[in-house]
């Protein structure tokens, strides 16, 4: 006298995920390419070859050949080992301030999505003047206030410019959910307003949230890689990859490409890396 | 439609004051540098306690504000402490620089990400489409530097097409030589802008393609592109126009980088300058500048939306 | 020998999903005559829909024609270019589908829209634009004009179903394809829509394909019909005929699982169907049916039945029907017995009291209001129908009771004598707890990432203090109690189907007790069959544990079957109120009569229609005096009339127990009513 069920077992919905995105190809090769920066984040001296600033006034502005793959900067350091073990920082702080960011306005948007009302009122005027300016520009205007950059700020700076931004994401999901009836069914249960935000409305907003992670993720890489270019953003003489465009693009119009081309292949590589994940999840979670 | 007009911009100036604090409150910091740098490193506590009461920098942060809002309202703008010149003096040239990059750069971006969209989208799923959307949103990620240093290298040092500094030599270059310089950078910009606008394009073609007005129109009799014409492309531009709003600020930000790889003298190195420099009273009027313009597009884009989508603008008529 | 108009001979129809060919349509042959109206009935999943696009050669992008033609007038569809199906559709075959304000064009005037179709068919575009002015008057469009220079969304539902129906008629189609036009319509309107139907029927000769889910509708709109089973026609033949004398136990089962006028709770028991029907496109062997059939045996599964004759141009594809109508009732029962009375409060005693219950709602400035005086009472083990169109407010008036919004000054409830706050945080978990709800879309009230127990012992926890471990045990009772399998458990609402989702949202209403459930629609999107079990489920817990209910429902025999008490509303405000047989048999309300004549009856009788002209107002604009009375059909000649314009009736009893808001007496409505 049962009706039966439609489809498949319970368990199986993450399983049936996870092989949609391994036959998904731009999520394998983005997700290989970002395995591979963050290895030689992790374990970028025992991947180079030589020490970032191992020099050899011998070979200066070498081209690339069998004894230094991508050949040597003006002061005959290695640029392929720059480059790996340059990623370390991009990746450290594109992540931290991603991370930071995230929670922050994931937490502002659920409340705001939420609670609505004045608060969120202010809230949406207070996000729309923020984002009239560009990311560029607030974080160069920060760290200029600030006076200097180290990663902290860095971190903390991009982290907070892109909270508004999760925040607004989030908040447009949580409006959505607020209007479904086992929200009501919640509120006919006593219970109270942060187990309806967390446990009832966040799972369900999950799936915004890990995309929204991986996109801001791409635009934190975009920035770090920019301020570094701009001189911003990190310590003067780190071996980071925008720096090392900025010190070294001048010199392609005499034809020495190379100290140029290389870091900034890897910044591409990497911001697109993280661009085919979130695509990837985004077909996933059919969003 | 008049009220909505009146609402809109009203909020509009809402959020230029908001944006204007905002500036002002972040490079309120910037003066006590400065009062060093004029001063000379050596400078005791004391003068530069002086100096800052002598210019006003001691009242309360809000008193400041005010006083500064209300010059800039009069169209006094301050000096430059770099180059002891009135902001607008040099800002004027540079934004009207800028400006000229922007409208060539927007002259090719915006019916080409229209185009890579609607193919896209009548190509759905197939090879086209694919190529169209993966590469156009990885070359929205990759930074405008980098994007403008492998354009130099390909057009301007190894085949050279396209001329590697966007500002002409010349002093009174014609209007077609400007234009050929500013080629490159705005295929730079197109890199970048291209993913996003031309998703949005595609995602509202396929919502038009997949509608059920869509299928009343091939029901009654329509070929497959006779409906498309008539009935899908104006469905799927509105939420074009919006996005494109959304993406000035990109725009904005990436002339920074742009104008210094490409040497063009233009708003975005004056700002960055400023930055280096904590030029404050050039670096405010700059940075407020940059968001009364995007205000502005916001402002136009949501008043031609408002024109273009029915049920908006006959809302508002009742 | 004319050819019939459209002939569809063995047809199937495949979905291509995630790489599997499913079958949709398995060998659908049905012919209709030039002039003739077919009706397909079928519940969800049959393929109904597909059918009626395949009449006009359209399909999804993963959709194919595997085997079988489409005849038009003798000639071959699927072996026509598309430019000549194109032709074929601009002139010949047209068809209307549900929510007619998706149909149109959001950013094209109602006029050029209509336009296009006479421009296709080859004429100018002045010529157009006036044709377009006169199809609008010819479905009784008042004011032609304007419309033309309107936008869909101004247009209200019905409104712009006649809109569709112009531009469909428009060419003067021999073949009309109609795929649930009106559900999603309230239904004095549907009824307007339909009667509209069948007089241009009458004036243009078209044949018509009308497929719904609805028998009353087919009943009263069809010469012959079709029963659609799993993409398989089960039976067809005349209406009448087959209504009366139904040959497969599918159809016998269906038509005795609708709740019909006479039935009632008290002393009748839904018949049901045992299983849920197929999924679109499951793989199936032999007979379609066999799954859920009562005289199933062995040879029903080898192969598909063939078609046997059993009355004049009457088919059944089954191999026992002369036993159909014997078909055993399928009536399922409660598991916990009915003995287990065990309730100490007497049964009819007041259990809540509603008394001037008012909301006014802000929109754009002006008070819109919403809910205007109402005063119910319920009572204990009792049912409460609150039936109504759109703008009744009969949603507002649930969320007020539960507390969901606040309701106005001078507004009171009562729940056992203890008088409720106007917001649930102001109310006590015992009195929230002693009132639930049962939405009526199952999806959206059941959190999705939540597992079936956990959604219940969730609500045993709160509502029944018990600590988590105990909830998640009683929780599991209760389940099974609602006949939830143990295996399903553990699922996740996604993986239910509408029937069993429902019962989840049963259980988890019930988790904690409590005295009165709102039911709101909760079986509108249920298909007719599974309806009947979960009718039969609130019967039972009714009797059980004496809980009392207000049900709120568009489909007036549901209603009429499950309740003790009636309240009837328009615009906010109740216009009658009593006893379930005292509001049915009447004297009525006008506004009642007039809802009731607009139900088509699935025994076939002929309602005397009482229009209702005009649409609802809107309640940020209501006319003076009585409500009704610019719609009113029972104010000219009644001799009241300058009070119907200018005072607003109160809510008299007009009989023991029946309270009805009008100014006419109730001796002159019988004497109206029953002429």
């Amino acid at each position: 006298m049962n009706d039966s069920t439609q489809s498949t077992p319970k368990g199986t919905v993450a399983q049936e995920r996870i092989a949609v995105l391994r036959k998904n190809k731009a999520f394998v090769v983005g997700s290989s390419i970002l395995i591979f920066w963050i290895i030689c984040a992790i374990f970028g001296k025992l991947i180079a070859r030589y020490e970032i600033d191992q020099m050899d006034f011998e070979a200066t502005y070498a081209a690339p050949s069998g004894k230094y793959w991508f050949g040597t900067d003006g002061l005959g350091q290695d640029i392929y080992s720059r480059v790996i073990i340059g990623s370390r920082l991009i990746i450290l702080i594109a992540f931290s301030a991603t991370a930071l960011g995230t929670a922050v306005g994931a937490s502002i948007g659920l409340i705001a999505g939420y609670l609505k009302g004045t608060f969120d009122m202010i809230l949406m005027r207070i996000l729309e003047a923020i984002s009239a300016i560009p990311v560029i520009i607030v974080a160069l205007l920060a760290i200029a206030a600030v006076g200097g950059s180290s990663t902290i700020i860095t971190i903390l700076i991009i982290g907070f410019i892109f909270a508004p931004n999760v925040a607004r994401t989030i908040r447009a999901a949580v409006l959505a959910e607020a209007e479904y009836e086992y929200v009501a069914a919640a509120k006919l249960r006593s219970e109270k307003t942060s187990h309806i935000l967390f446990k009832e409305i966040l799972p369900n907003v999950m799936p915004t949230l890990i995309v929204e992670f991986t996109v801001r993720l791409g635009y934190a890489i975009f920035a770090v890689a920019t301020l570094s270019f701009l001189g911003a953003g990190v310590e003067a003489g780190s071996p980071d990859w925008g720096t090392q465009v900025a010190d070294t693009w001048s010199l392609i119009f005499s034809n020495t490409y190379w100290p140029t081309l290389f870091p900034a292949i890897a910044i591409a590589s990497l911001a697109v890396s993280i661009n085919l994940i979130s695509d990837g999840l985004l077909e996933v979670f059919e969003l | 439609m008049l009220r909505f007009l009146v609402k809109r911009t009203g909020l509009a100036v809402v959020t230029l004051f908001i944006v204007s604090g905002i500036v002002f409150f972040m490079t309120s910091i910037l003066p006590g540098d400065q009062a060093r740098q004029l001063l000379g490193r050596e400078a005791s506590a004391e003068s530069v306690k002086l100096w800052r009461i002598e210019n006003g920098f001691n009242r309360p942060l809000v008193v400041q504000y005010f006083s500064w809002i209300s010059k800039v309202l009069r169209g006094d703008l301050g000096m430059s402490l770099q180059y002891d010149l009135p902001v607008s003096e040099i800002l004027a040239p540079a934004a009207s620089k800028s400006a000229q990059l922007a409208i060539v750069a927007l002259i090719i971006i915006v019916p080409v990400s229209i185009l890579g969209g609607v193919v896209a989208a009548m190509n759905r799923d197939k090879l086209a489409d694919r190529l169209i959307t993966v590469g156009g949103l990885s070359a929205t990620v990759i930074p405008e530097f980098v994007w403008s240093v492998i354009l130099i290298l390909i057009f301007g040092v190894a085949f050279r097409i396209f001329p590697i500094s966007a500002f002409p030599s010349e002093e009174d270059a014609d209007l077609l030589i400007r234009v050929y310089h500013l080629i490159l950078p705005s295929i730079a910009l197109l890199l970048v802008l291209f993913g996003y606008i031309s998703r949005i394009t595609r995602a509202g073609v396929i919502e038009a393609l997949d509608s059920d007005y869509m299928r009343t129109a091939v029901l009654k009799g329509h070929t497959k592109r006779a409906a498309v014409f008539r009935h899908v492309l104006r469905n799927a531009l509105l939420p074009t126009i919006a996005v494109i709003a959304t993406q000035v600020p990109y725009l904005v930000g990436g002339l920074i980088a742009i104008e210094r790889v490409f040497n063009y003298p233009g708003f975005g190195s004056v700002l960055l300058a400023a930055v280096t420099a904590k030029d404050f009273s050039l670096l405010q009027t700059a940075v407020l500048l940059t968001g009364v313009v995007i205000v502005c597009f916001q402002l136009l884009s949501d008043v031609l939306f408002a024109l273009l989508n029915p049920r908006i603008r006959q809302r508002v008529a009742e | 020998m004319t050819p019939p108009t459209l002939e569809l001979r063995d047809l199937r129809v495949t979905y291509t999903v995630r790489g599997i060919d499913r079958q949709v349509l398995r060998g659908v042959s049905l012919s209709i005559a030039p002039g003739e109206s077919y009706g397909l009935v079928g519940e969800s999943g049959c393929g109904k829909s597909t059918a009626a696009f395949a009449a006009m050669r359209y399909l999804p992008r993963n959709g194919k024609i595997a085997e079988g033609s489409i005849l038009f007038e003798g000639q071959d569809m699927t072996l026509m270019s598309d430019p000549e199906v194109a032709s074929l559709r601009t002139s010949a075959i047209s068809m209307i589908y549900q929510n007619p304000l998706s149909a149109l064009n959001p950013t094209i005037r109602i006029g050029h829209q209509l336009a296009e179709v006479f421009r296709l068919n080859g004429h100018s575009k002045e010529e157009a634009f006036v044709l377009a002015g006169e199809a609008l008057q010819r479905v009784h469009i008042a004011d032609p004009e304007k419309v033309m220079r309107r936008y869909p969304h101004h247009l209200s539902g019905g409104m712009a179903q006649r809109v569709v129906i112009a531009m469909a008629l428009a060419s003067n189609p021999r073949l009309l394809v109609m795929d649930e036009p009106t559900t999603g319509l309230d239904a004095t309107v549907e009824a307007e829509v339909l009667d509209l139907v069948r007089e241009l029927r009458r004036d243009t000769g078209t044949a018509v394909l009308f497929i719904s889910h609805n028998l009353g509708v087919i009943r009263h709109m069809c010469d012959r019909v079709g029963v659609l089973y799993a993409g398989s026609i089960v039976e067809q033949g005349k209406t009448a005929d087959l209504f009366s004398n139904p040959s497969h136990p599918y159809t016998v089962g269906l038509l005795r699982c609708i709740p019909r006028g006479g039935l009632h709770k008290n002393t009748d028991r839904l018949d049901t169907i045992p299983g849920t029907p197929p999924a679109l496109g499951a793989q199936l062997n032999g007979c379609v049916f066999a799954d859920r059939c009562a005289h199933v045996e062995e040879a029903c599964r080898a192969a598909t039945p063939d078609l046997v004759a059993v009355g004049e141009s009457h088919t059944v594809r089954c191999i026992f029907h002369s036993k159909s109508a014997s078909l055993p009732r399928a009536i399922d029962s409660l598991s916990v017995s009915d003995a287990d009375q065990n309730d100490q409060r007497v049964k009819g005693s007041r259990l809540l009291d509603i008394d001037h219950l008012s909301k006014a709602f802000t929109q754009d400035g002006h008070s819109v209001q919403v809910v205007n005086d109402v005063s119910m009472k319920v009572g204990v083990g009792e049912t409460l129908g609150l039936v109504g169109e759109s703008g009744a407010g009969k949603t507002t008036i649930a969320k007020l009771i539960l507390g969901l919004t606040g309701f106005d000054a001078d507004s009171h409830i009562v729940l056992d004598g203890k008088e409720l706050a106007g917001t649930l945080n102001k109310r006590s978990v015992q009195d929230v707890g002693a009132m639930q709800i049962v939405f009526q879309n199952p999806d959206q009230a059941l959190n999705r990432r939540h597992s079936v127990t956990h959604i219940v012992s969730r609500a045993v926890q709160k509502l029944g203090g018990l600590s988590a471990s105990d909830s998640t045990t009683r929780a599991r009772e209760l389940l099974s109690s609602m006949r939830v399998d143990i295996s399903l458990h553990a699922a996740r609402p996604l993986q239910l189907s509408g029937g069993l989702k429902q019962r989840v949202a049963i259980a988890r209403a019930f988790a904690g007790a409590p005295q009165l459930v709102v039911c709101d629609e909760p079986t509108s999107a249920l298909d007719v069959s599974v309806q009947a079990t979960i009718l039969n489920l609130l019967v039972d817990l009714q009797k059980k544990d004496g809980t009392s209910f207000i049900f709120i429902s568009h489909d007036l025999g549901v209603v009429r079957y499950i309740s003790d008490k009636i309240a009837v509303l328009y615009l906010g405000r109740i216009v009658e109120y009593g006893d379930s047989s005292q509001v049915f048999q009447g004297p009525h309300h006008p506004y009642t009569e007039a809802l009731l004549s607009s139900v088509p009856n699935i025994d076939g009788s002929i309602r005397k229609r009482i229009p209702l002209t005009g649409v609802i107002p809107s309640p940020s604009n209501p006319p003076s005096g009585c409500v009704l009375h610019p719609r009113c059909s029972r104010m000219a000649g009644s001799g009241v009339e300058h009070l119907c314009t200018s005072t607003e009736p109160a809510l008299n009893e007009v009989e023991p127990g029946h309270f009805m808001r009008c100014h006419i007496p109730l001796d002159q409505l019988r004497t109206v009513q029953t002429q």
